[in-house]
């Protein structure tokens, strides 16, 4: 039985006990233990990648938790892009945590490394479930994990954002469970298949309110409107925090769970039976947009972000709704390439404030001469959120706007008016900063953090010119092979 | 049905009874014997419920002759598969909270060492003969034994104590003559006092009203002891206002006990009557009830021990709606919380007395830094909230995912509505707990971490907390699938 999908969530899981043993009294040694059990996940996930490129299933049953219910790991071509993405990007922001929480001398921090550890282990678990409990254990475990680290700096504005972090989370875990509990009554099974399971087992109308359920229980992590509410108030947290849930984590767990309910528990036949397209796609449709509002009017540059993410996740899920092979791909692209953007802008972010306590937009003129390399990189970092070649970003909306074209003019017109909306709020900041007078003597962060943003923006200049990097565009359409025959 | 010249069915109540005396005798001369009689009193009994689990697994049901006395007219012990776990639960949990006594006694309870122990092996005993017998009126002298036991420890605490003792005095009391006129009734009909043999007696007389009464009054006295809604009333100060060893006793294992009873009634000696009478909803709904009700008076306490105590009058709901339910997920599921509920809330308790113990901060609003200054305690208090909202992979979670499939395979939308809601409920005053304790600043202070006699059982429950989740179909298979097979019903 193939143990390296157990032993990627494992490594992680042991790192975080020895944080917890090791302590503030060896730091380094501590730091040591995050760095290190995130070299060691990406380097078990990326011996994967050469399997599942094969067509090779790898597989991993732990143990049987219910009759006929194992806690099941199965490596998959969706499961091992999400786990690509998480992995690598942890490496990254370990350093950059070390760097970022020694310059403002927080405190706590090792229950921040070792929270960060649980996270990214059940992360991982999330991304190799085999079937919805298993998902469900690691999905329930991700929250629970990330609430210190949401309220890790204990102002009451902090503890405020993590009761409703968890408010959100728990809340909607909960809608999760029943939804399962009854896909498990209705089907007998809850194993993830391409083409999903569910055809046949319910009248329409059950089946229309478990999707339903299945989308709040996702879609709260992905934030949809209106359950997008806990992304802005959780910029509380230090933004390697941020830079983890908006990137990496959370956020990206929940719209993995929807690409998994929409394509290997309902399957692209049953949604549109259901003629459950239309609702889903207003949803993620009316979320780009007045997401992407919100942003323009935001001057907290973290809060600007979160909208930003808000608005990109639903780009994700609108397009796996068209149910059209190159939005799917699209789609599925811009898992990984909004992740490298979003976290490059992140770690900009938290290079500026770790070094001038700047936090707002307004403040910014003129820091891109002070900080070149930062705001270089957030200038990188933009223009993939825009569309503009050769940055990532392009690549994965030039699929959208294909798919949008071939299955759902308006989501066509959506997809062009957000990449407006999103030069609206992103090119202004870094027209501000480089070519405003403004600001005193500042210079760039420490290597640490300066170190990880550079890597980042690199990492998406990288996947916008050689796609196939990391064997994504492949992976990618597998993916659309597998889901939408 | 064997037998056996195995003792052990005897020596396991035997022993503590015993026990109870020898240290209530040594211990007004030796300190420290009461402690020690104690501790070999329980882990004997230990060794004994396993015996009775090996022959038991080795040769079917058991059946045990006090004196050797024939029933119906002598006391029979009867075991299965269903009190076999129960007399193993209360062992092991009776055991550990032993050995966390040792230091908090004392304090707690200065000057009455030995009248404690004695006491608490009363209670012990009082608990296993519950469980073990095979006679309806034995089991009214077992429950008042443990019953009177139990007024005696939480009273000794003083203050508080005595008040909610007496409450708990006077419904107890009730409750155990609604209990003593049933078995009268029963004994008037069919002159047998006997269990297996009452079943064979029963189902011509199902419809006789002496008979339904008789379930009644059974059923409404055992619902008083375990606190299910709406006769819960004296359930908090009694849980909340003992010493926290006798805490840990009372609300880990009283309620299952009582709840047992109710199964063993219910299942084994009235299936008869379940079919025309509406007494399996009506558990239903109260069970519902109960889980709501509790999870909300829960919600307003903000001493610790006292929302415990509500916390545990939902828990008690949900093995009724368990129960209610009767299909073979919900049972599972009920079953499974029996013994879920009790590591859990014997950890969570443990806790709770090892932090009035060291910080004497009964307040949730004052744990601050707990995480500091108590590591491995704030520690259990996070697996074992974690447990009671149920986030897998503890064992909590997964007796409610059996109560969900038992509750949509029997179509009770309601039911799996409610317990998803309780989820949240308790989601919202354990969170609260969390919050304090690893993320509030609070007084400066080193470590003043609990001695080893508290932390070694809280570790050993902490750890179960985690075990019996992962591996709970281990558990399942070996102990309740059997203890499930005793159904006639079906």
């Amino acid at each position: 039985m193939e143990m390296r999908p157990l032993l990627a969530i494992l490594v992680s899981l042991g790192a975080a006990v020895l944080i917890l043993l090791t302590g503030e009294r060896h730091r380094n040694l501590r730091e040591l233990w995050s760095i290190g059990a995130a070299v060691a996940k990406f380097a078990l996930v990326l011996s994967l990648l050469g399997p599942v490129l094969r067509g090779e299933t790898v597989e991993c049953t732990v143990l049987r938790l219910y009759p006929g219910l194992d806690l099941c790991l199965r490596v998959d071509r969706l499961g091992l892009l999400f786990a690509l993405t998480a992995s690598l990007l942890w490496v990254l922001t370990s350093v950059y945590s070390i760097g970022y929480m020694r310059s403002l001398g927080y405190g706590e921090q090792t229950r921040y490394y070792a929270c960060f550890a649980l996270a990214m282990s059940s992360t991982l678990g999330i991304a190799f479930a085999a079937n919805l409990l298993t998902f469900y254990l690691f999905y329930e475990l991700l929250s629970v994990s990330t609430y210190p680290l949401v309220a890790h700096l204990q102002s009451p504005e902090a503890i405020r954002a993590g009761r409703k972090y968890l408010a959100y989370t728990l809340g909607s875990g909960t809608v999760l469970l029943g939804a399962i509990a009854l896909t498990q009554r209705l089907a007998g099974t809850l194993d993830f298949r391409a083409g999903g399971f569910l055809q046949g087992s319910a009248p329409p109308e059950v089946l229309r309110a478990l999707l339903l359920a299945y989308m709040i229980g996702c879609g709260t992590k992905a934030a949809i409107m209106p359950l997008h509410s806990w992304l802005p108030s959780a910029m509380v947290a230090p933004t390697p925090v941020s830079a983890l849930l908006h990137a990496v984590a959370v956020v990206k767990a929940g719209v993995f769970g929807c690409l998994r309910v929409l394509g290997f528990v309902f399957g692209p036949q049953l949604l549109r039976q259901l003629g459950a397209t239309v609702p889903l796609g207003i949803a993620c449709g009316a979320t780009i947009l007045v997401a992407s509002a919100f942003a323009l009017a935001a001057d907290n540059l973290k809060r600007r972000l979160a909208f930003s993410t808000i608005s990109q996740l639903s780009y994700i899920v609108l397009g796996a709704v068209i149910l059209s092979p190159d939005a799917l791909r699209g789609a599925v692209l811009h898992l990984p390439f909004h992740a490298f953007m979003k976290i490059t802008l992140f770690f900009c972010a938290g290079a500026i404030y770790a070094e001038t306590h700047r936090e707002n937009v307004s403040q910014l003129d003129g820091i891109g001469r002070r900080m070149p390399l930062t705001m270089g990189a957030f200038a990188i970092g933009s223009f993939g959120m825009v569309g503009i070649p050769p940055v990532c970003g392009y690549l994965s909306k030039w699929f959208l706007c294909l798919g949008a074209a071939e299955g759902s003019l308006p989501s066509l017109c959506i997809y062009l008016s957000s990449a407006l909306l999103n030069a609206a709020y992103f090119l202004p900041i870094v027209y501000a900063a480089f070519f405003r007078e403004g600001g005193q003597e500042t210079r760039e962060a420490s290597a640490l953090m300066v170190g990880p943003l550079l890597v980042a923006a690199a990492g998406t200049l990288a996947l916008g010119i050689f796609p196939n990097a990391l064997g994504v565009m492949e992976l990618a359409g597998g993916i659309v092979r597998e889901v939408l025959p | 049905m064997s037998c056996p010249a195995s003792p052990w069915p005897a020596l396991v109540v035997v022993m503590p009874l015993s026990a109870a005396f020898l240290c209530f005798v040594l211990g007004q001369r030796w300190r420290g014997t009461p402690l020690l009689i104690s501790l070999l009193a329980t882990a004997l009994c230990c060794v004994g419920s396993l015996e009775i689990l090996r022959e038991l697994a080795a040769s079917g049901p058991i059946s045990y002759r006090l004196g050797g006395w024939r029933p119906p007219w002598g006391i029979e012990y009867r075991i299965d598969g269903l009190n076999a776990f129960m007399l193993l639960l209360i062992s092991s949990v009776g055991m550990l909270a032993t050995l966390y006594s040792a230091r908090n006694v004392p304090l707690e309870v200065p000057g009455g060492v030995p009248h404690y122990y004695a006491l608490h092996l009363l209670l012990i005993a009082g608990l296993l003969g519950m469980s073990i017998t095979g006679d309806v009126f034995n089991l009214y002298v077992f429950l008042e034994i443990s019953s009177l036991a139990a007024y005696a420890l939480i009273a000794s605490a003083g203050g508080r104590g005595l008040r909610a003792s007496f409450n708990y005095i006077v419904m107890g009391t009730v409750a155990a003559c609604f209990y003593l006129l049933g078995v009268g009734y029963l004994y008037a009909v069919t002159g047998s006092l006997n269990m297996a043999d009452l079943a064979g007696l029963l189902p011509p007389l199902r419809h006789s009203p002496v008979v339904v009464i008789a379930l009644a009054f059974l059923l409404t006295g055992l619902a008083i002891k375990v606190a299910l809604v709406p006769l819960h009333a004296w359930l908090p100060d009694a849980y909340a206002y003992a010493p926290s060893s006798a805490s840990v006793l009372i609300a880990s294992l009283m309620g299952k006990v009582g709840l047992y009873a109710m199964m063993r009634l219910l299942f084994s000696v009235f299936p008869a009557l379940l079919g025309s009478l509406p007494v399996l909803p009506l558990l239903c709904g109260l069970g519902g009830c109960a889980v709501i009700v509790g999870s909300v008076l829960a919600l307003a306490q903000m001493d610790f021990k006292r929302m415990l105590a509500c916390s545990s009058i939902s828990q008690v709901g949900y093995i009724v709606l368990g129960v209610g339910l009767a299909n073979d997920r919900a049972l599972t599921g009920a079953l499974l919380h029996v013994l879920n509920h009790a590591v859990m809330k014997g950890a969570l308790f443990m806790a709770a007395g090892a932090i009035i113990q060291m910080t004497g901060q009964r307040d949730v609003r004052r744990f601050g830094r707990l995480h500091h200054r108590m590591p491995l305690t704030a520690t259990v208090v996070l697996l074992g909230a974690l447990s009671m909202i149920g986030i897998p992979p503890t064992c909590g979670f997964f007796s409610k995912w059996y109560l969900l499939l038992g509750s949509l395979e029997a179509g009770s939308w309601a039911s799996a509505g409610v317990i998803l809601l309780s989820s949240l409920l308790n989601a919202i005053y354990f969170f609260r707990v969390i919050e304090r304790s690893l993320m509030a600043g609070g007084e400066p202070g080193g470590r003043s971490e609990a001695p080893l006699s508290m932390l070694l059982p809280m570790a050993v429950l902490g750890a179960a907390i985690l075990l019996l989740g992962i591996f709970n179909q281990a558990i399942v298979a070996a102990l309740l699938a059997p203890a499930l097979r005793l159904a006639p019903w079906r």
